[in-house]
């Protein structure tokens, strides 16, 4: 298996409804990529796009065959993956693949989303299309509630009380939006309060407003080449040295690990040991925080807290800048949005983009060599990156 | 090989008020709602079991933000219950006022009522066969 790297990458602001198109957003992103690589479109031997709700916000499908062609890659193999909010994540960790395998050497991987434009209602329908949609979706399951589910879930099995759970969960949002303020891509550009969470209106009890990320219009890519190309495009190639996936059942078939979300710990199991590390080599990690209670509970299965204990990371500072593992500081998807199909790609941009010190100064984290991205998609599509800084 | 017990026998033995699962002929568990396999061994050797309907709560919430069409409903109580055989069924829990839902409905005993609510479908899921006449919800009251 050869070394891949990460050797260009493309962001668009996320946003609230845009004013582009999907292909218009995603054919930004790439070329962004592509132009980043010193490489032109019809170097790219192949393209595998996250998108997930495309044929709902704007009635198109095959989002990626007409990406290809509007960024002048001909007829090259491009293909769709759809593991909801972990779509680009997987199209990165395939990518990463057939790089590695030797049958590709260079690959433009990502994704992009228009939720924001369908609105809440019809976006909270269709979000809620990655449940179970025969035993699940008909009792009025939605995405907010079932995080909704396990904060309660998580309070009653480490007995923790729910105020306490609350405003560790407060923490989470605060930070988020602090550091989001000063990303550029960001969809909020504004500082909230504890308080600020704890008033806003209830969505799904326990989660109030503040405790959820937005829906968010985007777009995010990177290419991948093998090592041997990587080193004559760039001085500044980042490795992914380790990758994990895995898949889970329903909310109900889930009873003997919630509210752990055992695909999780599988899937970074894998990434770890591929790249030979463990969770306290990790300098940054992007993830997933679709609500403030995932943060806690992701943190936990990564490996950086105990179960139970993970809220107290945000309590005491370990997520900031400086702490023991600086967590989200792009913002993370509450506060620099969560255009479902474009996270996976987006946190890998964000690690890329720490590494060559690219990112503003009032976000910086200093001597990232290792970064890991978390990205769960719909009830437990899970996937983990490892990336290592190659100069 | 044949699904033992499809979405379309169960919804309908729901909506008449009667669970159905499956008991595992190896590992002895029981997996509800059904699946292919025994949610505890991976097991095909599986046959159709009554379930009592019976169990206690593990957790819940309450929805006030709605999917589009169902506006109306909110706000609703669902609640995660472990059955008395073991496996977890969501269902909706309908004999309190959802705004007077809290902690302590964990643990709570219940069980099935009598008659399911049933959702009808929508522009995206009515279409099947196997959900004609609309999915029952697993309906639950305090025991």
């Amino acid at each position: 298996m050869r070394k891949v790297a990460i050797v260009g990458t493309g962001h668009t602001p996320f946003t609230f409804a845009a004013e582009k198109s999907s292909v218009e957003l995603f054919s930004e992103a790439a070329m962004d990529a592509i132009n980043e690589s010193h490489l032109k479109s019809k170097d790219v031997q192949a393209m595998y796009v996250g998108n997930v709700l495309g044929d709902f916000s704007e009635g198109q499908a095959m989002v990626q065959s007409y990406c290809a062609d509007d960024i002048g890659a001909f007829h090259i193999p491009s293909t769709r993956f759809e593991g909801a909010c972990a779509s680009s994540s997987l199209a990165i960790r395939d990518a990463f693949i057939w790089v590695a395998s030797g049958f590709y050497d260079i690959v433009l991987a990502g994704g992009v989303e228009t939720a924001a434009k369908m609105g809440t209602p019809l976006a909270t329908r269709t979000f809620a299309m990655a449940h179970d949609s025969h035993y699940e979706y008909p009792i009025g399951l939605t995405f907010p509630g079932f995080f909704a589910m396990l904060a309660h879930l998580y309070c009653s099995k480490y007995s923790v009380p729910l105020e306490k759970l609350k405003e560790q969960m407060a923490l989470v949002s605060v930070q988020s939006h602090r550091y989001g303020v000063h990303n550029a891509f960001a969809q909020f550009h504004k500082e909230i309060a504890v308080e600020d969470v704890l008033k806003g209106f209830m969505v799904c009890s326990p989660l109030q407003l503040l405790d959820c990320c937005p829906f968010s219009d985007g777009a995010a890519a990177v290419i991948l080449t093998s090592e041997e190309k990587a080193k004559e495009l760039t001085d500044k190639p980042v490795y992914i040295i380790g990758i994990g996936q895995s898949s889970s059942g329903k909310l109900s078939a889930q009873k003997d690990y919630a509210p752990r979300i055992r695909a999780r710990e599988v899937s970074v199991k894998q990434a770890y040991d591929m790249a030979g590390i463990k969770p306290e080599d990790v300098d940054l990690c992007e993830l997933h925080d679709c609500f403030s209670i995932a943060s806690i509970i992701s943190a936990e299965s990564l490996g950086f807290a105990e179960f139970g204990k993970g809220g107290e990371l945000w309590q005491k500072g370990e997520t900031k800048i400086g702490g023991t593992i600086p967590i989200n500081i792009s913002g993370g998807l509450k506060s620099k949005g969560h255009p479902i199909g474009a996270t996976g790609a987006s946190q890998v941009f964000e690690i890329v983009h720490q590494m060559r010190g690219h990112v503003e100064p009032e976000r910086q984290v200093e001597g990232v060599n290792i970064g890991l991205t978390d990205t769960l998609g719909g009830d437990g599509v899970l996937c983990n990156m490892v990336l290592q800084k190659g100069w | 090989m044949d699904y033992k017990l499809t979405f379309k026998e169960f919804n309908k033995a729901l909506k008449r008020g009667k669970l159905l699962g499956l008991k595992c002929r190896d590992c002895g568990k029981f997996t509800c709602p059904p699946k292919m396999a025994c949610q505890e061994c991976g097991s095909t050797n599986l046959d159709i079991a009554e379930l009592n309907g019976s169990g206690k709560v593990v957790t819940f919430t309450v929805s006030y933000v709605p999917s589009e069409g169902r506006e109306a409903e909110a706000p609703y109580t669902i609640v995660m219950v472990e059955l008395d055989e073991g496996p977890w069924l969501m269902g909706n829990l309908t004999d309190i006022d959802p705004n007077k839902v809290t902690m302590d409905v964990i643990d709570r005993s219940v069980k099935l009522g009598l008659r399911s609510k049933v959702l009808p479908g929508d522009t995206y899921s009515i279409g099947g066969k196997e959900a004609e006449g609309g999915f029952a919800r697993p309906t639950f009251v305090f025991a």
